[in-house]
């Protein structure tokens, strides 16, 4: 699999789409693989805030339960009200599914994260290619 | 992959053969799936005096059973609480085989040769010499008729047969499961290659009926839907037979046995806690260990296993609560992530298997 360019990644499997000072999250297709069917989504609500590498909900398969970690800090502006209903859209397309989108508190905070070419390197070691 | 009670055993098999823990649930449900169970235990009891000494230690009344059938029963301590649940099967005039828990195999064996020395009878543990395949769902016997020779057919549900599979003689066959839908249980030599063998010939035999190969995610998934007990979670050494449910596999007009004694005086002494079903009505998923909330917040029980079912499509949980908030319909609450959130006591079994005609 080849990870979009246009974003960046965390080593907890979510990725970041930045637009000027709001940002896109979700989690990657190895984070949807290796969680099987996910059957919920738990999200923070509109207006809540989020810190760079703290937890800010979970998403559970049928048998695990599993914690979201913030890509980067900032206040929560709009939540995925599909995945609600259709969480398993997060395993039909995860890099296509969005969850929360922020508006950024420190932009700076991603030049620490993974390029694509870096968390694909990542994911080889992690999955023991 | 996962460790499991020291077996290496599939949480659910890849996405790219079809499968999945959804997909191999339903596949279950609706055609069949194939589990290898071979971590399972087996005791057996042979001479003169095997159906006192299964009496003895097992809480159901073994002597009800003709050759050919099995019942489900437990082993328990002399507290009432239990040691393991069994499947105890009548082989023969002096022959029964105990099926149990892979996690209590050294446990059980111990315990039944330590409980049953005084009787006339061979106590001997078979469980490495048979790998154990279970073919579950409502095409199961479709499926395992094309591999014996033996008249499936004949075979009610919790009665045995023996027969040629696979080419291998004199197979002992159960129309047995953990899974709440009919299908069988078939014991065969335990060598690598026969195993694999006879693995991929039912795969194989069983394209036709959507068969898939299941994993211990299903597995659970299956009987949680069914309220069959595991052991660690709705039976263990601290729950005794009345909290558990399991009234009507405990013969207690039986002259004696392990545990009767205690149980009578938990009896008149009135039971505190009773194994309830609970339906999430809020949106949440309760889950193995989580809290059972009162009214004002305070805990008042545990849930012993909480899963999304798969073919009911609901979130569903045992649980321990006190008697008298266990009555079907009361609203109570599960804390999850330091939330409660709603749920109501429901009827059990979540799912009964719909009845066919034979």
């Amino acid at each position: 699999m080849s990870y979009p360019t246009d974003r960046k990644y965390t080593k907890e499997h979510e990725w970041i789409q930045v637009n000027g000072n709001s940002a896109t999250v979700g989690i990657t297709d190895y984070a949807q693989e290796s969680l099987g069917d996910i059957v919920f989504v738990e999200t923070p609500k509109v207006g809540a805030e989020v810190t760079a590498g703290k937890t800010f909900g979970t998403v559970e398969s049928v048998k695990a339960v599993s914690d979201l970690f913030a890509p980067a800090s900032g206040t929560v502006t709009e939540v995925n009200g599909e995945l609600a209903t259709s969480p398993e859209k997060v395993n039909k397309d995860a890099h296509g599914s969005w969850m929360v989108k922020l508006t950024l508190k420190n932009p700076s905070e991603l030049d620490g994260l993974l390029s694509a070419a870096d968390y694909e390197k990542f994911v080889a070691e992690e999955a023991g290619h | 992959m996962v460790e499991f009670n020291g077996w290496d055993m599939p949480v659910e098999y890849p996405a790219t053969i079809g499968c999945g823990i959804i997909n191999e649930h339903m596949a279950v449900r609706t055609g069949v799936g194939i589990f290898d169970v071979s971590h399972m235990g087996d005791i057996r009891l042979a001479g003169p005096q095997a159906l006192a000494a299964v009496q003895h230690i097992s809480m159901n009344d073994a002597s009800r059973l003709s050759i050919g059938q099995a019942q489900y029963s437990a082993l328990l301590y002399p507290e009432g609480t239990f040691v393991d649940d069994v499947i105890v099967h009548r082989l023969a005039e002096d022959e029964y085989l105990l099926v149990i828990n892979a996690g209590t195999r050294e446990k059980d064996f111990s315990w039944v040769r330590g409980n049953t020395g005084q009787f006339n009878c061979a106590v001997e543990n078979l469980s490495d010499d048979y790998t154990q395949i279970a073919i579950q769902g409502p095409k199961g016997v479709n499926l395992l008729q094309k591999l014996t020779d033996a008249d499936l057919s004949a075979v009610k549900f919790y009665w045995v047969t023996h027969g040629t599979v696979c080419g291998l003689k004199n197979v002992l066959m159960g129309r047995t499961g953990y899974t709440a839908e009919d299908g069988f249980e078939i014991y065969i030599p335990s060598d690598e290659e026969t195993s694999a063998r006879v693995w991929y010939e039912i795969l194989d035999a069983g394209k036709e009926f959507g068969a898939v190969p299941c994993g211990l995610g299903a597995r659970n998934t299956l009987r949680l839907e069914g309220k069959l007990p595991l052991y660690g979670h709705e039976i263990s050494d601290t729950i005794n037979v009345w909290e558990a449910g399991l009234d009507r596999f405990c013969k207690m007009e039986k002259r004696e046995f392990v545990g009767k004694a205690a149980l009578e005086k938990a009896k008149a002494a009135g039971v505190k806690r009773t194994l309830v079903g609970l339906e999430m009505t809020d949106r949440g998923i309760a889950r193995d260990g989580y809290k059972v909330l009162d009214s004002t917040g305070g805990e008042m029980g545990y849930v012993t296993s909480g899963s999304p079912a798969p073919f009911l499509k609901k979130n569903i949980a045992l649980a321990y609560v006190p008697v008298e908030s266990g009555a079907i319909g009361t609203g109570l609450k599960v804390e999850i992530r330091g939330q409660g959130v709603g749920a109501v006591v429901v009827p059990t079994p979540f799912y009964k298997r719909p009845k066919k005609s034979s």
